[in-house]
């Protein structure tokens, strides 16, 4: 390679020695210390901004509110509240999970006032960050369908179904129990959602009522039986409206969402309740709580109110298909009575052992 | 042989690099607070579960998969671009950088609805690098373009053949530049979630998600987490290792001679045409079909024109906003690791990509919980969410500043200073302006993605503030697909705009080398 000349290269006469490695590791060690020091006056000064905020918002009217629950679905109900109220709501939408993650970062300097989430389980891991609510909220709503604690409400219910391929499933062979599901029959046709909130809800309640043993072994005999994983409802719901498998455990309302997207007579997978009793038909909620920086806020404490309101209820009927968690309000025609449904014999605070679940599910080989 | 200078590199040049590092770094300080929180025991619970180290073996394997294809797949193209007058040659150079516009969800979702059922390692790994070969190819391109290739001539001249004499000069060249975007494509492999979540591919992000949607296990999934950036350790000291054999060369004295395109013969032309059209139907078409096909279903939410506009505008300028703070704090860390080889240029250096490996959630709740802690008062501002975007898409803008820096001679960098110029002076005016296109290119990488990016921007972004993504996931967590598809034809139709800038650029500065020459 004689031809070739190596390009010459500069020489600057700095001094960049094992010294300055070392200073950089002190800089880079130092720098969680630094932050640990701002955060300190940080904190002081949130806390005072916290509480101008909150005596500024009493004039303005900006209630602050996490919502796992989309834009799309709650934002034009979120204005019906201002319309009716005069206080406007300052939102972010985000995974509930994600929120609750968030929330926890955030500590007790949460921007958060209010919280309202797609499920129970998020709202049970951020009960330390909630204030407990007033008699005046919780009288409204059923026990079972709210903390032990009284730190959150459950807004409306969501009841978990079976969706099936009615293609090739007559509605007469639908399995009516979740231990059915484990039979040889439906063989690989099953389909679940083992990282989704809503089926590790479900496995909870299924614990509480049946024992691990049982539990442990029908996810054993499901995971045998070639059950297919999905990461939601809705690509569950899909899977079987095109067949690819015959069965899918969801929640009752994406088959409403979907036949209102694509059209109720398009639709080819059908949805059935379970037995009454059975852990499959648990009957979970969409809740919220009011953060303890908030705890005395009137406007939060209307908000929540407001979502128990009979016109806000009411209102989720129409759109969501979710059960009204008030008496008095009518569920969404061709859906059986809340009360009939009977879920398995559990509060919804008894779900709070997620960590539990989740070895099993670890275990079992499914996450 | 010496491959680098062992020359001490300016101080403030230096601290400027460490000072850029240290902030590309906040996420891993968050996780060394959040693995502290953990027991010794949680830990070792974690490590010595078998399921843990199934889904790194996943991961790894997809990550060797994806990077092998991309090379595979960027290299005949680079060639043909940069070196053949290809049959619409400028189209083709438009379209190359824009699959890195789809997101990986996006495009998962539309293969599974092309072909019901589809899913698992091989599906994961044909989305993975349909969307991500581009991160290989754009550093090549300008890797090539610049290469000297009188060296070639002269080892030709010598009787090597020219596909020895190519691989003996300008192919040992372009490693660093293939290198620097293999790492790329392999960290973003190991942190994707939508892609492998979709396809059910039981790799380690899903893990960690799991971790903190459904337990709420910071600690637990902060390990996790730890592990990834090990990994990322040992992908960054791989690159480094395949950067240190490459060599820079001129051929001699005066100008470099920069490849002229030649003209293909017809059965050939037919055949690279052929090969276009191929990537372009696997990486754009089959996403922007399925996109159409939803659109045309319909939805009973009507489009609101001035809600995607808005979308539209925001999207842009935050992005834009961001890309331009993290390419000045990945030019110092870039222009020491171009022109310097120590211990602690390379540690800097490090220090900077070791983020990319790691998911949107960890990095967004790092940014939640530092942002919280230190400057309260830009909790869930502008400038933060940019800053954000800066932070965790600085490493992408770093691989293609340097190569392209290393392919400028430092000799003229010194010449300048003779003449006078002070060394920032004397820099700007060589390598600054030589590079500026590698530059722009790192620029546009970060935009793409900043666009794309969804975990970060959900928690960082002002309260109200929607983008394309956010827009596009609040319809496709209702499962309103038909609503979601113009805000993801806009997304890919906006990061459209800023790629074909970039090719135009290309063409054009080609055309004058043309000239000049």
């Amino acid at each position: 390679m004689s031809p070739l000349r190596r390009v010459p290269r500069p020489s600057f006469s700095r001094k960049c020695t094992r010294a300055q490695l070392g200073a950089l590791a002190a800089v880079a060690l130092l720098l969680p210390v630094l932050a640990a020091c701002a955060g300190d006056s940080g904190s002081n000064a949130s806390a005072n901004t916290d509480s101008t905020d909150s005596t500024d918002s009493t004039e303005t009217g900006d209630l602050v509110v996490y919502s796992g629950r989309s834009e799309e679905l709650v934002g034009p109900l979120f204005a019906e509240f201002t319309k009716a109220t005069g206080i406007t709501i300052s939102a972010r939408y985000g995974d509930s999970a994600e929120l609750a993650a968030q929330m926890l970062e955030e500590g007790d300097k949460s921007p958060a006032q209010v919280y309202f989430s797609q499920d129970a389980g998020a709202l049970g891991a951020v009960e330390e960050l909630l204030s407990t609510l007033p008699e005046s909220v919780t009288s409204l709503v059923a026990d079972q369908y709210r903390a032990v604690s009284n730190t959150w409400t459950g807004v409306t219910g969501r009841a978990r179904v079976i969706a099936y391929d009615a293609q090739n499933v007559p509605a007469d062979q639908v399995p009516q129990s979740v231990f059915e599901l484990t039979d040889e029959k439906w063989r690989g046709q099953v389909a679940i959602a083992p990282t989704n909130a809503s089926f590790q809800s479900f496995v909870t309640a299924m614990r509480m009522t049946q024992g691990d043993e049982v539990t442990r072994e029908w996810l054993t005999d499901l995971v045998n039986n070639d059950v297919r994983s999905y990461e939601k409802n809705g690509l569950i719901l899909d899977a079987v409206d095109s067949g690819q498998v015959q069965l899918g455990l969801v929640n009752h309302y994406y088959w409403y969402e979907k036949a209102a997207e694509v059209g109720e007579e398009n639709m080819r997978a059908q949805i059935s309740f379970m037995a009454p009793q059975d852990p499959g038909s648990l009957v979970n909620v969409a809740g919220a709580g009011i953060l303890k920086g908030a705890a005395e806020n009137p406007e939060a404490i209307e908000f929540v109110q407001w979502l128990l309101s009979p016109s806000t209820q009411e209102w989720f009927v129409t759109n969501t298909y979710e059960y009204p968690l008030i008496a008095g309000i009518a569920s969404a025609p061709k859906l059986p009575a809340l009360d009939t449904l009977a879920g398995p014999d559990i509060k919804l605070s008894q779900l709070a052992d997620l960590p539990g679940t989740l070895v099993m599910l670890q275990d079992v080989g499914l996450l | 042989m010496q491959n680098k200078s062992n020359a001490k590199a300016p101080l403030l040049l230096f601290w400027g690099a460490a000072l850029c590092a240290c902030i590309a770094a906040i996420p891993l300080v968050y996780l060394a607070i959040r693995i502290g929180g953990a027991g010794v025991s949680e830990i070792v619970s974690i490590l010595t579960r078998m399921r843990t180290w199934e889904t790194v073996g996943i991961s790894v394997g997809l990550a060797v998969v994806v990077v092998t294809a991309s090379v595979l797949i960027s290299y005949p193209t680079a060639l043909l671009l940069t070196r053949t007058q290809l049959p619409l040659r400028r189209f083709w150079f438009t379209t190359a950088a824009l699959p890195l516009a789809i997101p990986s969800y996006v495009a998962a979702y539309a293969w599974v609805a092309l072909i019901p059922g589809m899913n698992g390692f091989w599906a994961a790994a044909l989305v993975l690098t349909a969307v991500s070969y581009p991160y290989v190819l754009l550093p090549l391109l300008v890797s090539l373009r610049s290469a000297d290739i009188g060296l070639e001539q002269v080892a030709r001249s010598l009787g090597e053949k020219s596909t020895a004499a190519f691989f003996a000069t300008t192919f040992r060249q372009s490693i660093p530049a293939a290198a620097a975007g293999s790492l790329l494509v392999a960290l973003y492999v190991l942190s994707d979630f939508g892609a492998v979540a979709l396809l059910r591919v039981d790799a380690f992000t899903r893990v960690i998600y799991t971790s903190y949607r459904a337990s709420f296990d910071r600690s637990n999934a902060a390990v996790l987490a730890g592990m990834l950036v090990i990994l990322a350790v040992i992908l960054i000291s791989l690159e480094r290792k395949a950067r240190g054999r490459s060599l820079r060369f001129r051929a001699d004295k005066g100008v470099a001679l920069i490849t002229v395109p030649k003209p293909l013969t017809p059965t050939y032309s037919v055949l690279s045409s052929l090969w276009f059209i191929a990537i372009a139907v696997i990486s754009l078409g089959i996403p922007i079909i399925s996109l159409l096909v939803r659109l045309s279903q319909g939805s009973r939410r009507p489009l609101d024109w001035a809600e995607l506009m808005n979308a539209v505008v925001n999207t842009a300028w935050i992005s834009a906003l961001g890309a331009v703070i993290a390419v000045l704090l990945a030019l110092p860390i870039a222009a020491l690791a171009a022109n310097f080889r120590r211990k602690s240029t390379s540690t800097i250096e490090s220090i900077s990509y070791s983020g990319l490996a790691l998911p949107g959630i960890v990095i967004g709740l790092s940014l939640v919980y530092l942002s919280m802690n230190s400057v309260p008062f830009l909790y869930q501002s502008f400038v933060l969410l940019a800053v954000a975007y800066a932070v965790l898409f600085l490493p992408k803008s770093l691989g293609a500043s340097r190569s392209s820096l290393e392919a400028v001679p430092p000799a003229l960098g010194q010449v300048a200073q003779t003449l006078g110029y002070s060394p920032l002076r004397a820099w700007l005016s060589t390598s600054g302006r030589i590079s500026l296109q590698g530059i722009a290119a790192g620029g546009l990488l970060v935009m793409l993605t900043a666009m794309k990016e969804l975990p970060a921007t959900l928690m960082l972004r002002p309260t109200g503030f929607d983008t394309l993504a956010t827009e596009l996931w609040s319809r496709t967590e209702l499962a309103a697909f038909g609503a979601a598809a113009p805000y993801a034809l806009a997304l890919i139709v906006l990061a459209a705009i800023p790629s074909f800038a970039l090719s135009r650029g290309f063409l054009t500065s080609e055309k004058e080398t043309m000239v000049s020459a």
